[in-house]
């Protein structure tokens, strides 16, 4: 929109003071990104950022009772388990195998007994296989882990091999597993890595804390990503909400780039149009315009596989929302369930009445309290006020069709949905939706405009499949 | 038994602007040019906008009771569609006449194509041409004269609209002095604040401009309508043969009102970017040619409505640009 435009263009002369990096790139470059970041990417919306957490240390919780660690925690074949009932695991014991390239491990996250691997809500499959472990409170590790490791002669094959072993995906939220964006074809030579430290996401502060409080790790792991994938230009790109990191970074000597802050800037592609000004084909991924995108999470986790052999079994969650008494940026064990981190945190206010994984754009409600967290897992929101709406006519206000940063009309895509027309609504490019949210917030008929996308989407490929 | 968590589908914020505010505003944004209407045509005005609005009102209670649907009063679109027909009536018509309009446009214009979002046309627009084509003498001939009011000496005559006065300036008296009156430096300023002839609330360019900007800054009208709008009308009223200059041609008659708030009605132009601009610019050139060439003095009205029967077909033809997408798929 015009007035977006027109603030971006203002604010990039501020940016051009943290265009710094370090020394040797050119004037001329220079330009180029200022230019770049003159277009930024179309679409979008300014939030209220709500980040209240933001000055929050890490704090680490200790680990719980009982974990549930369910065996799909990413995009693509859920891993095989490879322990059984009764068995006794310590933590980083693989009790998951990947199953497949598109797959990735799963470990022990406390020391104990394996009580059962069954079926458990989770909080994205609504209902998944997990691995129950209580915990024997000796928190022990499995051998060879915590360890240091030098790292800095490895063949890359190993590298990729140690990442896949750790079970490291997208920590962002999508899951993606990580070796497989770390593989890109030979055809498909990667120029630039891009590091993502944009967390668009409103009252998420998790990878900004990770960012102010383990840069280093995370530079060390993004310094790994540039290796293997060999690329030319490592960048950071970080939210101007957010200048304390970015500082940090470019004292650091890495490239940063400072964003405008917009939401979904932390969607690849609309990433890559603002910094690189290159756009992802239709249907493309980021490889396909020479980038790769990695969360500043997954770098640090990447890291500490690396070096300590240490696989992902916790991460920073931010939890905040009037539902929770005390709002905390925590280091939480992967399966511990949201109940725990609650009553960690001091507890319920009163009777929640939601529960939101991730956040309150893109983040989905949860239905049971024992859900547990999982690789993906960066919020957990707990409200105890709800305000409903109720669906009201298009009024064809075309608010929708102005910030969808895909260019889509959802206007139209869900009236094509609700009258079932899927494939009508696939050339509408249902498909392209990345479930932003960008357009049902805007919508004043209060149309829950991504709920009918969704389920657009899913249609559409279950008709493909036929 | 614990109380369930409620799963609903995200976005789970909502932003502010809903239906119901998005009307508010505009209400608020016709208000300046209401009062004044009242001040230079009298309490008439006032006494004829309350009736349109409250049989507004009540058809579309009636209609949504008798439909079987929701009623919607609330959302304010009905208070609006009154006001909007109001401000496009004369304000000496007789008092039947806006009931029969408001009938018309929530009746037929509006909720028998299925309500609020489903009309095709602009229900007020629809009410102002019924009106306009079935008692087209109380439509043209019922003018107030404004008070205080003076277009440079024609006063006998200013109870005509200046754009009547531009069309047959020889029934009004020595055709070349009109003309020369018409392009004054006086009467242009006049015409911008309003004291003229002419509908209910069109006069005042200066008052409709404001809320029409206060409308495009808080992002509930869309500037490329307005833009495409102003800028074509703008450019052929300079190069047509034309008697009257530009500043009268876009101060003059309903043009402002159109440009702000009906041409950017929701529910009636294209949502896509490009196909708003194609909108806007087809009023614009609808207009001046009416106007110049037509057999009616004013074009506004009849312009945005031909448009509005457009805008399915523009909609079609300009849709957006899909991210990445290399070239424009238009598939229908
Ligand atoms: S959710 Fe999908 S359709 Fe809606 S704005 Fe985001 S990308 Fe566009
Ligand atoms: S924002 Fe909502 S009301 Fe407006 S065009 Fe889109 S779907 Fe319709």
């Amino acid at each position: 929109m015009s007035r977006s435009d027109l603030s971006i263009a203002i604010q990039s002369s501020e940016n051009s003071a943290f265009l710094m990096s370090h020394g040797n790139v050119d004037y001329l470059r220079k330009m180029i990104i200022l230019n770049s970041m003159l277009k930024g990417f179309l679409g979008g919306i300014h939030l209220l950022e709500n980040k209240f957490t933001e000055n929050l240390a890490i704090e680490v919780m200790p680990a719980p009772k009982r974990v549930y660690i369910p065996l799909s925690q990413h995009a693509g074949k859920s891993a095989k388990p490879v322990v059984q009932k009764d068995d006794f695991v310590k933590i980083g014991t693989k009790i998951g195998e990947s199953e497949g390239f598109i797959s990735a491990s799963v470990h022990a996250s406390i020391s104990g007994k394996v009580l059962d691997i069954k079926q458990h809500p989770h909080p994205v499959l609504a209902s998944a296989e997990c691995c129950i472990i209580e915990s024997d409170e000796t928190e022990d590790w499995a051998a060879g882990m915590k360890e240091k490791h030098d790292y800095e002669n490895l063949p890359k094959e190993e590298l990729l091999s140690i990442i896949k072993d750790a079970g490291i995906v997208g920590l962002g939220g999508a899951a993606f597993p990580t070796h497989v964006k770390l593989s890109p074809p030979p055809d498909k030579p990667i120029e630039y890595l891009l590091i993502n430290g944009c967390e668009c996401e409103p009252r998420l502060t998790a990878d900004h804390r990770l960012m102010l409080e383990y840069p280093i790790g995370i530079i060390e792991g993004a310094k790994l990503f540039q290796q293997i994938l060999d690329t030319k230009h490592l960048i950071f790109c970080i939210e101007d909400n957010k200048k304390e990191a970015a500082k940090i970074f470019i004292n650091e000597n890495e490239e940063v780039r400072v964003l405008k802050t917009k939401y979904p800037q932390g969607a690849e592609k609309q990433l890559i149009k603002a910094v690189l000004n290159r756009t992802v084909p239709r249907g493309g991924l980021p490889m396909d315009v020479g980038c790769v995108v990695q969360n500043v999470g997954t770098c640090y986790a990447a890291f500490q596989a690396v070096k300590f052999r240490k696989p992902l079994i916790d991460r920073v969650v931010t939890v905040t929302g009037d539902g929770v008494k005390e709002s905390k940026n925590l280091l939480i064990r992967i399966g511990t369930s949201a109940i725990d981190v609650v009553n960690f945190c001091g507890g319920f206010v009163d009777q929640p009445k939601r529960i939101i994984f991730g956040g309150p754009m893109m983040g989905i409600s949860q239905y049971a309290e024992d859900v547990p967290i999982i690789k993906g897992t960066s919020g957990i929101l707990v409200s105890k006020e709800v305000s409903s709406y109720e669906e009201g006519p298009c009024v064809r206000c075309g608010c929708c069709v102005d910030v969808c940063p895909m260019g889509l009309m959802p206007t139209e895509i869900y009236k094509l949905v609700k009258n079932k027309k899927f494939l009508k609504s696939k050339d509408y490019g249902v498909l392209d939706c990345i479930e932003c949210g960008c357009c049902a917030y805007g919508c004043p008929s209060k149309i829950p405009l991504v709920h009918y996308l969704k389920y657009g989407k899913n249609e559409v490929w279950r008709l493909s499949k036929k | 038994m614990k109380d369930l968590l409620i799963v609903s589908a995200s976005p789970h914020i909502s932003g502010r602007l809903d239906i119901s505010l998005a009307m508010k505003a505009v209400i608020l944004a016709l208000l300046p040019a209401l009062m004044f209407s009242v001040y230079i045509f009298g309490w008439r005005a006032l006494l004829v906008t309350v009736i349109t609005i409250v049989s507004c009102m009540i058809s579309e209670a009636i209609m949504q009771r008798m439909l079987g649907k929701k009623i919607t009063l609330d959302d304010g679109s009905a208070v609006l569609t009154g006001i909007l027909l109001a401000f496009n009536l004369p304000p000496g018509v007789p008092l039947w006449l806006p009931i029969v309009g408001s009938v018309f446009a929530i009746v037929f214009a509006k909720q028998l194509f299925g309500g609020l979002g489903y009309n095709f046309i602009n229900p007020a627009l629809a009410g102002r041409a019924f009106l306009m084509t079935s008692w087209p003498s109380f439509m043209t001939k019922e003018w107030l004269i404004p008070t205080g009011s003076t277009l440079s000496g024609i006063d006998s005559i200013t109870s005509a609209t200046p754009l009547t006065l531009l069309k047959n300036p020889a029934n009004f008296g020595p055709p070349e002095v009109i003309i020369q009156r018409l392009n004054e430096m006086a009467t242009i300023k006049n015409l911008f604040i309003g004291k003229v002839g002419g509908c209910l609330g069109e006069t005042s360019a200066l008052l409709l401009l404001i809320g029409g900007l206060f409308l495009i800054i808080i992002g509930i009208v869309d500037y490329r309508i307005v833009t495409g709008y102003l800028v074509s009308f703008g450019i052929l009223a300079f190069v047509l043969p034309t008697k009257a200059n530009l500043p009268f041609h876009l101060f003059s008659g309903g043009l402002f009102l159109g440009v702000f708030f009906m041409a950017t009605d929701w529910v009636t132009s294209p949502v896509t970017k490009k196909g708003r601009w194609i909108f806007g610019i087809g009023c614009g050139v609808l207009t001046a040619v009416i106007r110049i060439w037509g057999g009616y003095p004013e074009g506004v009205s009849y312009s945005i409505l031909l448009m509005n029967v457009f805008t399915p077909l523009i909609d079609r033809f300009t849709k957006e640009r899909i991210f990445g997408e290399k070239k424009k798929g238009v598939k229908l």
